[in-house]
């Protein structure tokens, strides 16, 4: 039990007090002093005038909206097409859909960054050869693509976790329940909503939770592909930004720490609504 | 009831198509990924037409890739070096060993701690499960600058351990093993009591096997994250000699330069193993994945 616990408090409990407490400061990198001058709600009060950081928020927000009911959507799909299948096929595509993720996000993003090239990227030449495009599309250089390519890249490194849990949840649905179901005429639509939907609720809701935080997190796709360019900005990448990149913020440890705070709290009520959506039903 | 049936199966074989067609484009990335590592640089910059398939195989993008850079394989303290190989194998090496670690310090201090949580009752007990939850659901990231003050205290700055540490605090593991724990019997831990072994001995040679599959599951979850991780590497680790693959790779993507068949030759290294190993243990991976959403 100790060492867990001093792990545990040394390397994560502590440093969120100490973030929650350095965003009330002015606290930097350059600052000799550790926690640099108390300068309360400054931080905060900067934020929400700042206009790269609620560009930001917004970007966050629609990488979150359209994520995660697509992710839930689709491995739902998937996994209830291969949860019946034959033991060796089921397990052949719950392996081929978890692939990106295993792959690393450093690797996938260097065979996407290919993909998306401008001049000899895979995407550029298919497209041109079935005659949809007349010329290359700057896909990550493009205010109108580049997000909704990151997108892309993070729905497939998303999805593999929810599939592997539907599909073990879908498995532990009451087979009787169904049975009986189709005995008093249901159809397979009907089963599906009025039986199984509900027993795999709990599991619905833990993959809405983990999708949330995923895309919330999204950060290497970012760094590595656009920094952050092109309105691709998010949260996560803007605080390292702040925190170490050189700008004329470099180093600002309390203004990023007040994102961070902002950013969990941002997570703990979508995770808080998702709880009480799903209690109700 | 017979168009009934008739219906079914032409579902059945459109979600049949469907699949096959998704499992080929998820599968796509990492295919071009491997191909691309061994295309010649004309196979690559080829903008007439497609090269699905390397025209020859060529090992030239692995030959560019480990002259770039160069690095001890091991440094022992600062006096003992070991011979100068490529850059990629020394990034390997840390990487292996960062894994290694992560896994061994989690699976223990886990294991310990989910024991603990599940099967004794002590003061503040409630309150240590509650923080658990609640840090599962924060953002890695959000802690990062404190973290990243912290090791400077610790003195550890640009270390592989300023990596490690953190990863075996993220409490995923505690939860899980606790998961596992609740369903040792309370007899045999009596059993063990009476017959006077100390609380070490029960836990090494009673709790331990019981809980040995989900001690497999989180090895092997921690192995895989631990390696593919990259925002705290990012941060913590500063110099060539530290860095681990991913990061390796990612400051070759960085340079504007650089030709796509060496950053696929180094997406190749840095993403094998680590799938191989996934392949092998890929059973008690799904295992974990799943005994850790029981009951959120």
């Amino acid at each position: 039990m100790l060492p867990s616990l001093i792990f545990f408090v040394g390397f994560v409990v502590l440093p969120m007090i100490i973030c929650i407490f350095l965003s009330f400061t002015d606290a930097n990198m350059h600052d000799q002093s550790m926690f640099g001058n108390f300068v309360a709600l400054a931080n905060y009060t900067k934020l929400f005038s700042d206009k790269t950081f609620l560009d930001a928020l917004w970007n966050t927000f629609v990488i979150v909206i359209v994520s995660v009911p697509t992710v839930c959507a689709f491995s739902l799909w998937v996994a209830s097409a291969i949860y019946k299948m034959h033991g060796a096929a089921c397990s052949a595509f719950r392996v081929i859909f978890y692939l990106p993720v295993v792959t690393g996000s450093v690797a996938v993003t260097a065979v996407w960054k290919w993909m998306y090239n401008n001049y000899y990227g895979i995407f550029n030449s298919v497209l041109k050869g079935a005659h949809i495009i007349e010329n290359n599309i700057n896909w990550l250089g493009d205010d109108r693509f580049a997000l909704w390519c990151i997108i892309l890249i993070l729905f497939t490194t998303s999805v593999g976790q929810p599939i592997v849990l539907y599909v073990s949840a879908l498995g532990n649905v009451d087979v009787s329940l169904i049975e009986a179901a189709h005995v008093d005429g249901a159809t397979d639509l009907q089963a599906f909503w009025k039986v199984k939907w509900p027993q795999i609720m709990p599991t619905t809701l833990y993959i809405l939770v983990i999708t949330t935080i995923n895309s919330f997190q999204c950060f290497a796709l970012i760094q590595l592909l656009t920094q952050g360019g092109s309105g691709t900005n998010t949260v996560m990448y803007y605080i390292y930004y702040t925190a170490f990149k050189l700008t004329e913020q470099a180093g600002h440890f309390g203004y990023a720490n007040a994102m961070g705070v902002i950013l969990a709290l941002a997570i703990a009520a979508l995770s808080a609504v998702q709880f009480k959506l799903a209690k109700e039903k | 009831m017979k168009s009934g049936v008739e219906r079914v199966t032409a579902y059945k074989v459109i979600s049949w198509i469907v699949l096959i067609v998704l499992a080929v484009l998820f599968t796509f990335p990492l295919y071009w990924i491997i191909t691309g590592a061994f295309k010649t640089g004309a196979d690559i910059n080829n903008v007439k037409e497609i090269v699905w398939f390397p025209t020859e195989f060529t090992l030239a993008n692995f030959a560019k890739l480990f002259e770039r850079r160069t690095a001890p394989l091991f440094n022992i303290g600062t006096l003992i070096e070991g011979p100068i190989v490529p850059a990629a194998f020394r990034w390997l090496l840390n990487t292996v060993f960062m894994a290694v670690m992560a896994m061994v310090l989690t699976c223990l201090t886990a294991a310990m701690a989910g024991y603990a949580l599940a099967k004794k009752r002590f003061a503040g007990r409630a309150i240590v499960f509650g923080l658990i939850v609640c840090a599962m659901a924060l953002p890695k990231q959000v802690i990062l600058i404190p973290l990243l003050k912290e090791m400077s205290a610790l003195n550890l700055i640009d270390n592989i351990w300023a990596v490690i540490f953190p990863t075996v605090g993220w409490p995923f593991g505690v939860f899980l093993m606790k998961q596992f724990s609740e369903g040792i019997p309370g007899e045999i831990l009596e059993a063990a009591r009476i017959d006077g072994a100390s609380e070490l001995k029960t836990f090494f040679t009673v709790v331990l096997p019981i809980i040995k599959p989900g001690v497999g599951a989180l090895a092997i979850f921690t192995f895989i994250n631990s390696w593919n991780d990259y925002f705290m590497q990012l941060v913590m680790l500063s110099s060539n000699n530290n860095y681990t693959i991913s990061l390796g790779i990612s400051t070759l993507m960085a340079e504007t330069s650089i030709d796509m068949g060496v950053l696929m030759a180094g997406a190749a290294l840095a993403s094998i193993p680590i799938i191989i190993v996934f392949l092998i243990f890929q059973k008690y991976f799904t295992q974990g994945i799943t005994m850790g959403a029981v009951k959120g």
